[in-house]
């Protein structure tokens, strides 16, 4: 089971990351991809197309695997800690994460991707700084629309894309509604409302 | 006469004075010219820059084995040092899940952690050749390096509001790399169990089937063979797997001649997975081709820990504990340890209850932990350091077949308990179980509370 979990992981982070590199080098061998970082694309539009294809592959885990699997009263589960459980699989938004720490380990990604919230059932999803607390506020205030804008971190400049991070499957707000983490400000999601932001990182000149 | 009055003439104690000047400095520059040239030997022990931790200094004199440039990503000192702890140290970190590994500090969002720590160098907290500042576990960073980054944990988990930052890491709450026996859900799924299971678990090796008919010893025409060679070869799991002489020793054809001694590497050509553990430990480290120089073997003359003098020049080879032509495991996992052991704990194995049970727990059911690999076998794991330190990582992947996780970390925890080889139950019983067990049912009583909360304004509104 867990060769098998793990195999999918990495299938489905290696998506995105093929789709990325084919996004930023319309046609280009992948040395010249390095040489001319953003292929003649923008960092917003590179972090659209990251953007997309991350979400796809997400909704249609949680979707189509996860919540499929609850339907039929499988006897394997979604579990926060299947790692050390039998017949567990992560949940959406591990599989989410997983793939970023696997992002985070490839030198050739260059860019970076964070799920956030403003009511984080896991506390490293905390916005952790002031431009990511105001572009949660403004995807949260703003319902449909992207936060674009520039930040620095460790002298190094970043254009930063944050996406609303929606209630794609009944799983995911049945699930975050009774979470125990939960705190007793947090709202009662239903299909569609924003739980918090994905954040795309570029670094930029 | 005459060229006796113009040497000494020449000869001014000015001049002598140089001559002797240029003649020591000549000899200390090459002194230390040729002890960095030098194979690794005692000559080489002027460059060290103080003394090395107890995981190094078998290979202290192999400066190369950590100062090699070659496969780094530069040739900065860090990047050299950093790929060095890598290549022998990864595969650990990653059987451990590393709980802090660099990559997730590659997040640009991280940059103010990193300016406080330096989490993606391995130096940051173990540097060598400091003993003035190196703690038993090899840390050379002051204790308190958990709260800089977790000082707010009691927002999250109000049973920490409090505790003091040198109770982090102590065995049954935290390790900075290996959390497999201490992760909170793992410590609630053994909440209760009784100090001594009701059954044990022992992991059966995997054996190679036995050939149709055993083969003939088959050695050199010639050669004398002693009887009780002969007759403990046939009756060991060489000759049972259709291993004869030959197999061994050579002998066969020109380009492997007859050997009377085995090396190393042709016990691996079988036991890949033993002899590649055991260079990897401390036995066999100075064994590793990765060092990339050649050692001699390590003995008990060379080690820290206190070994028994006759002892002394032993040489740890596979044959020091697998002697003879019998290679008795059982002899191999307790009594060949302590030809050479003589420290507390060693010494006091054999009254315990551990010697005397039925189960028969020896040196190598903690140090030498039987392990099975992802394709089902069975093995034994001949890197000691595997479960050596920190010591809670012997939890999981030994105690536990046996005992109840909170008797086992306690008793790790316990550092008498620990010099008399756990002769007697641990002092007192650390609470990290009992916390987190207190941490779930809180956690199931508020997602009950939740769901009949909602249940009743279902049924209010339905009304």
């Amino acid at each position: 089971m867990k060769a098998s979990v793990r195999f999918a992981a990495a299938t489905i982070v290696a998506v995105p990351i093929v789709a990325a590199t084919l996004v930023m080098t319309p046609g280009c061998s992948p040395s010249e991809a390095a040489a001319t970082p953003m292929g003649g694309i923008t960092p917003r539009q590179f972090a659209d197309g990251v953007h997309a294809v991350m979400m796809a592959d997400r909704t249609v885990y949680a979707k189509h695997v996860v919540t499929n699997l609850k339907k039929q009263d499988a006897p394997v589960t979604a579990d926060e800690y299947w790692d050390d459980t039998d017949n567990a699989i992560p949940l959406p938004a591990q599989m989410f994460r997983m793939g970023a720490e696997l992002v985070d380990e490839n030198p050739e990604a260059g860019f970076t991707y964070s799920l956030r919230s403003q009511w984080p059932l896991n506390e490293q999803h905390t916005a952790k700084t002031e431009f990511e607390q105001d572009a949660l506020k403004f995807i949260s205030d703003h319902p449909g629309e992207n936060f674009y804008g520039e930040e620095e971190l460790g002298d190094k400049k970043y254009f930063v894309a944050v996406y609303p991070d929606r209630a794609v499957a009944e799983a995911c707000w049945s699930c975050h509604n009774d979470h125990p983490n939960r705190g007793e400000d947090y709202p009662e999601f239903a299909k569609d409302d924003v739980m918090g932001g994905v954040l795309v990182r570029v670094p930029i000149p | 006469m005459a060229d006796v009055e113009t040497l000494t003439a020449f000869l001014t104690p000015t001049r002598v004075r140089w001559a002797a000047f240029i003649v020591v400095n000549a000899l200390i520059a090459g002194f230390f010219a040729a002890s960095l040239t030098a194979r690794p030997s005692p000559i080489k022990a002027a460059l060290l820059p103080g003394e090395t931790t107890h995981g190094h200094y078998q290979i202290e004199l192999a400066c190369s084995a950590c100062h090699d440039a070659s496969s780094a990503a530069s040739a900065s000192a860090d990047d050299v040092m950093n790929d060095a702890c890598v290549r022998c140290h990864g595969e650990q970190l990653r059987d451990a899940d590393d709980t802090h590994p660099a990559r997730k500090f590659n997040d640009p969002v991280h940059a103010d952690l990193l300016a406080t720590l330096d989490a993606q160098s391995c130096l940051s907290c173990h540097a060598e050749h400091v003993p003035e500042r190196t703690t038993a576990m090899g840390l050379t960073m002051p204790v308190d390096y958990c709260w800089h980054c977790h000082q707010d944990v009691g927002d999250s988990r109000p049973s920490h509001v409090g505790m003091t930052h040198d109770t982090c890491a102590t065995a049954g709450c935290h390790n900075y790399h290996d959390n497999r026996a201490l992760y909170e859900k793992f410590l609630d799924n053994h909440y209760g169990q009784p100090d001594l299971l009701a059954e044990f678990t022992r992991l059966e090796l995997t054996s190679v089937a036995p050939p149709a008919a055993p083969p003939a010893a088959a050695h050199p025409a010639g050669l004398d063979i002693a009887p009780e060679i002969l007759s403990d070869w046939s009756a060991d799991a060489h000759a049972a797997a259709g291993v004869n002489c030959g197999g061994c020793h050579g002998g066969d054809d020109v380009d492997q001649p007859w050997t009377d001694s085995v090396s190393l590497e042709t016990c691996g050509g079988c036991h890949q997975r033993q002899s590649g553990s055991f260079v990897q430990g401390r036995h066999g480290m100075r064994l590793s081709p990765d060092l990339g120089v050649e050692l001699s073997p390590m003995t008990p003359a060379m080690a820290r820990l206190p070994m028994h003098a006759d002892a002394a020049h032993r040489e740890l080879t596979c044959n020091a504990c697998h002697s003879g032509h019998r290679f008795d495991t059982a002899f191999a996992a307790a009594d060949a340890c302590l030809q050479c052991h003589a420290d507390d704990h060693s010494l006091a194995w054999r009254d315990t209850a551990h010697a005397g049970s039925d189960v028969g727990v020896t040196c190598a059911t903690c140090h030498m932990p039987r392990t099975e690999s992802d394709d089902g076998t069975v093995w034994v794991n001949h890197n000691q350091n595997t479960t050596l330190r920190p010591n809670e990582t012997m939890a999981r992947q030994v105690c536990l077949d046996c005992h109840g996780l909170e008797f086992s970390l306690s008793s790790l925890a316990d550092v008498d308990a620990a010099r008399s080889c756990y002769a007697a139950a641990p002092d007192h019983r650390i609470e990290s179980v009992q916390m987190a067990h207190n941490w779930f049912e809180a956690r199931r009583a508020k997602r009950d509370a939740r769901k009949r909360s909602r249940r009743r304004a279902k049924t209010t509104t339905a009304l």
